[in-house]
């Protein structure tokens, strides 16, 4: 599994560029906010449209400005952990989980439900409506959301940094027993150094919209 | 207890079904009108929006005139109707019905467009990225959360077609049985000598039916307004 990327766009007056190649486990987009940490991951998931260049993943092409290929966000296999989490406020905690997961083919090798809930441990509010959770708490459930799609990338997108001190140090450790468990690059976006150097193998800094991964 | 006389009943009955009626017709046009002003961006959107408006400030003698213009037997509207279909509104109570359609439509479109354009389109996004298609994601989420506007537009749409007076009389005219709504009744009734108390009877009516169904759009709008997604933390 791995995701091989080297697109840019233009932002504003800016521009943002990312060329790097990642594997499984955590990958950080390390760098100061504004510095288009975002952009790069809307433009992997389908989101925003790269004026040029080629995202592959495990060998399928996401995106190819040249050939003008640009499949849709929902043909791309890849979860999207918002740091602003995005539950759907109608739906209750369970099926907010179940809301990818459902729409797989049945073929698939699916991640189960059960697991994640365990892995996560979100069984004590399944049936809860997400605005009665904690930050903390709606963020995990958003984590388990997107893993039960069975991406094959998930992007995480500073999804500690609207949460307090307290909260951060709870949610930690099942961002740690993610990474252990579930055998997925993950590209994980922030600008607090202890968290990547805590959960992150490998950092790839974000400098005026320019992330440029080393060959390695 | 208000000791309504057959034709008083016959009167509520036919407001009553010309309301739903006028609701039925004219959600899908309002619907698809309230996503286009609260979604598409277009040069022509301010006529357009300009054009939904126009019932709300336009005499209603003037759109029931218009409406008998286009839906008459010679009308554009209307000839088709009748040659193709061999059906003629004008004169008939599903005239009234196209009447309390056309001047409840600015009521249902506003209440629509509020609540769509209310919607989080971040939360769309998010249902893209887990698989659900425009469609699906229009009908999981677009559409349950904007379902408490729509539903309140759809009730000041059939409080107001329920009480249609001007563009209804002057279109279909004052049917007893076929056109004589609620309002027209009244009018009639107050054209009598005696017909004073009986008309208070059935202002009466129309008073409860106007307050309940205010009352019934705030509250949904309301639930609208609730803040979603709420930070716990």
């Amino acid at each position: 599994m791995a995701l091989e990327i080297d697109i840019s766009t233009v932002r504003g007056d800016f521009i943002v560029e990312a060329k790097f190649k990642i594997e499984r486990g955590i990958t950080a987009l390390f760098g100061p906010s504004g510095s288009g940490k975002t952009t790069i991951l809307s433009m992997i998931a389908g989101v925003v449209k790269p004026t040029h260049g080629r995202i592959v993943l495990d060998g399928q092409v996401l995106f190819d400005g040249a050939a003008g290929m640009n499949l849709a966000p929902e043909q791309r296999r890849i979860g999207y952990v918002f740091q602003d989490r995005r539950l759907f406020p109608h739906l209750s905690v369970e099926k907010n989980l179940l809301y990818g997961y459902r729409l797989l083919d049945s073929n698939t090798d699916a991640q189960k439900p059960a697991d994640v809930i365990a892995l996560l441990e979100l069984s004590s509010f399944l049936r809860r409506k997400p605005e009665t959770l904690s930050g903390g708490e709606q963020q995990r459930v958003a984590i388990g959301r997107a893993l039960l799609m069975s991406p094959h990338l998930l992007l995480m997108d500073e999804p500690l940094a609207s949460l307090d001190a307290r909260r951060k140090a709870e949610i930690l450790p099942y961002l740690e027993r993610l990474r252990d468990n579930v055998r997925l690059p993950i590209l994980y976006v922030s600008h607090d150094e202890r968290e990547v150097a805590r959960l992150a193998k490998r950092t790839i800094p974000v400098i005026d919209g320019r992330a440029i991964g080393s060959s390695t | 207890m208000l000791d309504l006389s057959p034709s008083d009943i016959d009167a509520i009955t036919l407001s009553l079904k010309v309301g739903a009626w006028s609701v039925v017709v004219s959600l899908p046009f309002a619907f698809g009108l309230a996503y286009l002003l609260a979604r598409v961006e277009f040069i022509f959107k301010p006529v357009v929006s300009a054009l939904v408006l126009m019932p709300l400030v336009l005499p209603p003698v003037v759109t029931g005139f218009l409406l008998l213009l286009a839906f008459g037997k010679n009308g554009p509207v209307g000839a088709v109707l009748d040659q193709v279909f061999g059906i003629s509104v004008a004169f008939k109570w599903t005239g009234a019905v196209i009447a309390a359609a056309v001047m409840g439509l600015p009521l249902m479109v506003m209440g629509m467009r509020i609540s769509i354009e209310s919607v989080d389109r971040r939360l769309e996004m998010a249902a893209r990225t887990l698989g659900a298609g425009p469609w699906r994601t229009f009908f999981t989420v677009t559409l349950p959360l904007s379902i408490p506007g729509v539903l309140a537009g759809a009730v000041l749409c059939f409080a107001r077609s329920f009480g249609e007076f001007g563009a209804t009389i002057t279109f279909v005219s004052n049917i007893p049985g076929e056109t004589r709504t609620l309002p027209i009744a009244i009018y009639a009734l107050l054209q009598t000598p005696s017909g004073d108390s009986a008309a208070l009877k059935l202002s009466l009516v129309a008073i409860a039916v106007s307050l309940i169904a205010i009352i019934l759009a705030e509250v949904l709008n309301r639930r609208l307004s609730r803040p979603a997604g709420h930070d716990g933390a």
